[in-house]
């Protein structure tokens, strides 16, 4: 077990070295010149912008560039941003703010979800599932802005149950509404996940084994049927996780969180470079990790799986 | 395909859904209560400022807005745009070249220490010194010893005493007095030059309102300001302070109005624009500001160069509907030119000759195309370059549509994915199209939309555009003795550019805003920016 530990954090060595050097590359070849947009609809004077680009550091070869932002992240320092801030300052106060997000909506989706795909899949074709099929095919084909803005104006502007936006330091309470708009999409999908899993471990021998053996549903549904039935929901769950920690670009603007999203965002526009490639690179670290969680927590669920060597 | 027909039908179907519910919502607003007190705060909407905040090196609006409420300049400009002495006691100047400026004694920055003539001096020189790469370094550039080539201290400005200092420029300029407006003229303390750094994390201004203790600049947040009391001058808060909320996108500003969590909105998002009378009432803002849209079409593209260039640009004005664009693409928030500046500046008119040329006259267009072709007939295509991140596409689309019915000639946009890359391709003159341009004022004279932009070598000059008619026209309204003598030149010089277009006039932005129902005394002025100071919430 350990050694497998071991040897996937090893293998994640060179991962992150390539994604680092991929993604500098690409920002330095995104075309224009940011320091030119620096100064609006203005055209700057050429001596000014060869001095701002010398600070930056803009002026020297891509692979020297790139070097030096290596050695800073050796050192601990991801560069500034062109207001100044470090980078690693700009990652310690919005990573938090989406973690805090992406668990609540992860909470959300993951309870709702399983609940509703168990009991739709213990009732196949009665009227509840076949309402709760129609809900989630609804929320699987709206577009997630539609959602957010909907749920903005309902809950926000007209019944004022919520804020409309997130307040400063992101509050849990202020983030429920975006929680829940970003768990929607995702919580129909595990609906639809359960559901079917459910409908399939039913059949199967075990189960038809447990209830002869005299065992109640109480028991025979959450230890035998869902327990069985969670591998797929688990793999999705993982893999969303990770999506939602590397930040909901849209929600977080229409509700306007300041997490990972929104910043990053905002970086690319402006081709800040050591921003962008500090932000990229937490989250391939990011999903790096939860790659190697869900493995494990195979393990847990399925004896079966187990990592030897 | 699929995907981008799904897409409309989500927007139809917000916009539906958006509709029906503000209907449902309109009834209810609040009266608000008498008495207004004097503490409290009042929230608005802004950006993360893009730089330090020190006031040489923030030109954008979001760290705009933030250095005028803390730093107070020589002058401020009251709601119409004309300057009223903050600091400074007088300005005055025999020949509009040598300065000298007296300062209000006993001032004092929010750390205590005195605001001298040196504040000021100190303060310039640091901007202006090519080293330190300030953004806003182009406004010292006409006092004597400005460089580009390499570091020159401003010989032109000397401390006489702790409340005098004289500014020689390099020539005669009368609107000088008018730009100490300018936050970029702020003074600034002497503990700045200690750690600029540090400085523009935490910046200590003399200004109505002071940032509220060490962590008032929470990034990507907000800022939290707070009365100055050391501040005497003439923009003395009527409230307790100033939060201005950073939004990364418009429309999360406007539902937070809606929603009464936002005090004071001064821009609204594209989408409001249909329904935000009906939304605010008569909270509703929309009015001229000093912003001039156009578009360039550089002489060294083919078929635009001399006389042929002249009857093209000509043709092309008359050819676009400023009317119905700005009526129908822009729901009446901007205000179709009359000219190159803005009305909301002093010396602007509509009734400049020439001005014609921006109006809609198909037939006439179309003659002056005609009389074109037979100098040398057109070929190719014509297209406006624009940034696809700045919400463009409409008016372009409509516009190239307007010129291709009238015409009859292939006209389109050419998108650029991001304001960088099309500002790049413009600042190199690599762009082989005709492109967006605008300008907005930094102070409110003529000679700001002028100057820079049109004059012989200019800054801003995209267009190269070189007439030495109209570089003596702006010469000698710099060195008239009055304000309303100068204009009269600037406004000769407009009458040349009418002729030549070396940029095609489109409209005039508004500021399109709001405020909520507990705020009162909201006005904008004339830079776009709701006047503060004199807001009051009860």
């Amino acid at each position: 077990m350990t050694g497998y530990i071991f040897r996937r954090i090893l293998q994640a060595i060179p991962v992150f070295m390539g994604t680092t050097f991929l993604i500098y590359f690409m920002v330095f070849a995104m075309p224009g010149d940011p320091i030119v947009a620096l100064f609006g609809d203005k055209t700057p004077n050429p001596a000014v912008v060869a001095q701002l680009r010398a600070q930056y550091h803009l002026d020297q070869p891509f692979i020297v560039q790139y070097l030096i932002y290596l050695g800073g992240i050796f050192r601990g320092d991801f560069g500034l941003s062109f207001s100044g801030e470090p980078v690693t300052a700009i990652l310690a106060r919005t990573f938090p703010v989406t973690a805090r997000l992406a668990i609540l909506a992860l909470l959300f989706e993951t309870f709702f979800g399983i609940l509703v795909g168990l009991i739709s899949g213990l009732r196949k074709g009665k009227l509840f599932d076949a309402s709760s099929l129609a809900v989630s095919l609804v929320l699987i084909s709206l577009p997630i802005f539609v959602i957010a803005f909907v749920g903005q104006y309902v809950f926000g502007v007209w019944l004022g149950w919520a804020r409309t936006t997130v307040g400063s330091g992101a509050p849990l309470q202020d983030l429920i509404l975006p929680a829940l708009v970003l768990a929607s999409v995702s919580f129909a999908q595990i609906v639809r996940l359960t559901r079917a899993s459910v409908i399939e471990t039913s059949g199967l021998d075990f189960v038809r084994t447990a209830y002869s053996k005299g065992l109640s549903s109480r028991r025979v549904i959450p230890v035998h049927i869902l327990r069985n039935s969670l591998i797929p929901v688990v793999t999705y769950l993982a893999t969303d996780f990770g999506v939602l920690l590397v930040g909901a670009t849209i929600t977080e603007g229409i509700f306007n969180v300041p997490g990972v999203g929104n910043t990053l965002y905002q970086a690319i526009i402006r081709g800040e470079g050591p921003t962008v490639v500090s932000f990229v690179t937490v989250m391939v670290l990011i999903y790096l990790v939860v790659n190697i969680l869900v493995d494990l927590f195979y393990g847990l669920l399925d004896p079966r799986i187990r990592y030897v060597k | 395909m699929k995907i981008n027909r799904l897409g409309i039908a989500a927007i139809a179907l917000a916009a539906v859904g958006a509709l029906t519910l503000s209907g449902c919502a309109g009834g209810g607003a609040a009266t608000p209560t008498a008495s207004s007190n004097a503490k409290a705060i009042i929230t608005t909407n802004g950006s993360e400022p893009q730089n330090p905040l020190i006031p040489t090196n923030t030109n954008e609006v979001g760290g705009g807005k933030i250095i005028d409420a803390i730093f107070a300049a020589l002058v401020y400009y009251d709601e119409k745009g004309a300057p009223v002495n903050d600091v400074a006691d007088s300005i005055k100047s025999d020949d509009n070249k040598k300065y000298t400026i007296k300062i209000k004694p006993g001032l004092k920055f929010t750390n205590d220490e005195p605001v001298t003539s040196s504040s000021f001096v100190d303060a310039w020189q640091y901007g202006a010194l090519l080293s330190n790469a300030q953004l806003s370094s182009y406004f010292f550039e006409d006092i004597e010893g400005f460089s580009y080539d390499a570091d020159s201290p401003l010989t032109g400005l000397k401390v006489v005493d702790d409340t005098t200092f004289t500014v020689t420029l390099k020539s005669a300029l009368s609107d000088f007095p008018l730009r100490l407006g300018y936050s970029a003229f702020s003074p600034l303390p002497a503990a700045a030059f200690k750690d600029m750094a540090a400085f523009g994390e935490n910046p200590i201004g003399n200004g109505p309102y002071m940032l509220a203790g060490g962590k008032a600049w929470k990034h990507n947040e907000k800022i939290d300001l707070v009365v100055n009391p050391a501040y005497d001058g003439g923009r003395k808060p009527k409230n307790g302070g100033l939060t201005v909320v950073f939004y990364a996108n418009q429309g999360a500003a406007y539902s937070d109005l809606l929603a009464n969590n936002l005090d004071v909105l001064d821009a609204l998002p594209d989408s409001a624009y249909g329904t935000y009378k009906k939304d605010l009432g008569d909270r509703a803002v929309n009015q001229p500001a000093a912003i001039f849209q156009s578009f360039t079409i550089p002489a060294r593209l083919p078929h635009f160069d001399g006389e042929e260039g002249k009857l093209r640009r000509a043709a092309l004005s008359m050819a676009i509907n400023r009317d119905e664009i700005t009526k129908i693409i822009f729901s009446g928030t901007r205000t179709p030119a009359s000219d190159f500046t803005s009305p909301v500046i002093d010396g602007w008119s509509d009734k400049l000759k020439g001005a014609d040329v921006l109006k809609f006259d198909a037939k006439k267009a179309k003659k002056l195309w005609a009389e074109a072709d037979k100098i040398s007939p057109w070929t190719g295509a014509f297209q406006i370059a624009y940034n696809a991140d700045g919400g463009h596409q409409g008016w372009v689309d409509a516009s190239m549509n307007s010129i291709k019915n009238t015409l009859g000639i292939d006209a389109s946009g050419a998108p650029y994915p991001t304001f960088k890359e099309a500002r790049t391709l413009i600042t190199n003159r690599t762009i082989q199209t005709a492109f967006r341009t605008g300008w907005q004022a930094d102070y409110p004279g003529l000679f700001n939309f002028l100057g820079p932009i049109y004059a012989t070598k200019a800054g801003s000059n995209d267009g190269d555009y070189a007439n030495p008619k109209f570089d003596a026209l702006l010469k000698k309204g710099s060195s008239e003795g009055d304000l309303a003598a100068a204009n009269k030149d600037f406004q000769a010089a407009q009458e040349l550019l009418l002729q030549d277009l070396p940029a095609i006039p489109l409209w005039y932005s508004n500021v399109t805003g709001g405020f909520g129902t507990s705020v009162q005394n909201v006005k904008f002025g004339w830079n776009s920016v709701p006047i503060y100071n004199e807001i009051t919430k009860g």
